[in-house]
């Protein structure tokens, strides 16, 4: 009687579980790959020697480990401000019409492809310039950014249960102070997650910096010259001829990969709440 | 008239001035002529009664929409200082919407309203909102500690956001509370830890602490004990008993027990009508109209 039911419960449930392996199975090769490859590139003089010139093995990417640092500065100096506070915006005061559109313009900005913006902060930044620079790429990190910002920092807010608003309110205090004071520190776990989401995507982007950083294989940490990058240097040193090369284009993922991760821990730490959940 | 006084309570004030309207019957009153809060029955001319101004709060004809529904149709109710006024009635009612409508609350919501309010004799909608709720405070059904705050940050929250700087007043007055609340000796070795971390009736208590902290005049409390159990409940119940030489309380009730022990007025609510309002005891015992005799017998509701 109910064994066709079981058949089916049984073969559902199998169904969901492969998929979430075949989920998983590309996540895990990816991490096995960049670790297993990068982890026996990576030495000392990585972080603290400047890149050699064709021909001449060893070398570091000390200017590129700094520049991926400065162009994500600026990127959340463009970026995090815009976002946060358009998410605040769009959970307080965005049930109108300007607040819906400007939601779908939000994420229609998140389906823009990457290479695009670059092309967008290139007419922006580069063009008036007449040059490349640190400042055009962190336009195109900052507009990255914005939509994965703006909208975890608004669904954040609205997590934040009504009653809480309602009680500082009741006492007296104004709008601005409650969402300042009492909702925002509320919500600060979802919005650092949110923040930690826009880094990791802008830490990771190539096709925008392309363009705009340009990438620089001397020392610099100018704002209006072009600067280096990691994954502008995993783009050129992957694809040269070289084996050297290619052997410092993992290193140099293994090393972006571990600074996102410790981003992610110190921002954990940072942001914890002094008080443990209940 | 006479029987208002049977435990001395009014004994300050005369008796007559302060007992409010028996009540506005929509199929009598309210329909042919608006009633005049605060005015005794039998005499419908002495609207300027010197119980009006003695009033702390007044409300004329309240009409509260969400939308374009009707949750309160031509309200008409005087709180006198220092008394315990409860709100009963069925689910749907009303009672939580009138109560919100006296501290602006109904606004939050995104409700709207019409009618006039007095808060001693000052029109409630010309005061600014943020102004009006550190006059009136409010205690919510559930409690709603700040979770991001200690229980000493809590109570001192009202303050501390209104621009309190002074520490040793604070610590003054955030003690004062506690202990008013009758919760500063359960919490006092404990005041940084989370507001969270205290059980469901310490954590209504510590919101009503953080009420009493910006010092109102009015308390409103939207059925206070309703997520308690019995013994939370009844500290509640005493602590509210206690309030009332120094604050007016509003209290929306489920429990009808619990209106009849801590009220001095009990008004009865009905499908967004004031079907009566009388002292708590007349209303429990003879009350005049049917349909709050049905209710307070159990028959409906």
């Amino acid at each position: 009687m109910y064994y066709w039911r079981k058949v089916k419960n049984f073969s559902m449930i199998s169904l969901a579980v492969l998929s979430g392996i075949a989920v998983i199975v590309p996540l895990v090769m990816v991490f096995y790959y960049t670790i297993a490859q990068g982890i026996g590139s990576v030495n000392w003089d990585f972080f603290t020697q400047m890149p050699k010139p064709v021909g001449e093995t060893g070398g570091g990417m000390a200017n590129a480990i700094v520049g991926t640092g400065i162009l994500l500065g600026l990127g959340s100096l463009f970026g995090l401000p815009i976002s946060i506070f358009s998410g605040i915006y769009l959970a307080e005061f965005g049930n109108n019409m300007f607040g819906k559109t400007l939601r779908f313009l939000t994420d229609v900005l998140s389906g823009i492809p990457s290479i695009v913006i670059g092309v967008v902060a290139f007419v922006l930044v580069v063009l008036p310039m007449k040059h490349f620079s640190a400042l055009a790429g962190g336009v195109a990190l900052g507009l990255l950014m914005i939509p994965t910002v703006t909208r975890t920092t608004e669904e954040m807010i609205r997590l934040v249960p009504h009653s809480y608003r309602e009680a500082a309110l009741a006492l007296g205090v104004p709008q601005w102070k409650t969402t300042l004071r009492v909702i925002l520190p509320s919500a600060m776990k979802g919005i650092t997650t949110g923040v930690l989401l826009g880094l990791a995507r802008a830490a990771g982007e190539t096709a925008p910096l392309l363009f705009t950083a340009l990438g620089n294989r001397f020392w610099s940490t100018s704002v209006t010259q072009p600067i280096a990058s990691l994954t502008v240097f995993i783009y050129d040193y992957a694809r040269a001829p070289f084996e050297d090369w290619n052997r410092q284009a993992w290193a140099a993922a293994f090393v972006l990969i571990s600074l996102i991760f410790i981003l992610n821990l110190i921002f954990r730490v940072v942001t914890r709440s002094k008080y443990a959940e209940r | 008239m006479q029987s208002v006084n049977p435990e001395g309570r009014l004994a300050t004030l005369k008796n007559d001035e302060m007992e409010p309207n028996n009540a506005s019957s929509p199929g009598m009153t309210s329909a042919e002529q608006p009633i005049q809060p605060g005015q005794p029955v039998g005499q419908p001319n002495a609207v300027q009664s010197p119980a009006l101004a003695m009033m702390k709060i007044v409300t004329k004809n309240i009409e509260a929409y969400f939308g374009r529904t009707r949750a309160l149709r031509n309200v008409s109710l005087d709180i006198p200082p220092n008394r315990v006024v409860a709100i009963i009635g069925p689910s749907g009612c009303g009672k939580s919407t009138y109560l919100r409508c006296l501290n602006r609350m109904h606004e939050v919501a995104g409700g709207t309203m019409t009618g006039s309010i007095q808060l001693d004799g000052e029109p409630v909608l010309d005061l600014d909102p943020v102004i009006l709720r550190r006059r009136v405070g409010m205690v919510f059904q559930k409690a709603n500690p700040f979770p991001t705050m200690s229980i000493y940050e809590n109570v001192a929250a009202g303050l501390r956001l209104n621009g309190m700087r002074n520490k040793r007043r604070t610590a003054e007055i955030v003690e004062q509370s506690l202990q008013r609340a009758a919760l500063w000796d359960e919490v006092k070795d404990s005041l940084g830890k989370s507001g969270m971390s205290l059980s469901g009736g310490q954590q209504q208590r510590l919101c009503i602490a953080r009420t009493l902290a910006v010092d109102p005049e009015v308390i409103l409390m939207d059925e206070p004990a309703s997520a308690l159990d019995p013994i939370s409940t009844a500290k509640i119940e005493e602590l509210i008993y206690s309030l009332k030489d120094s604050y007016t309380i509003v209290i929306v009730t489920h429990n009808m027990q619990q209106a009849a022990r801590v009220s001095d007025f009990t008004a009865f609510f009905y499908v967004g009508e004031l079907i009566e309002y009388d002292l708590t005891k007349n209303i429990f015992t003879t009350p005049a109209k049917k349909q709050t005799e049905d209710y307070i017998t159990g028959r409906f509701g």
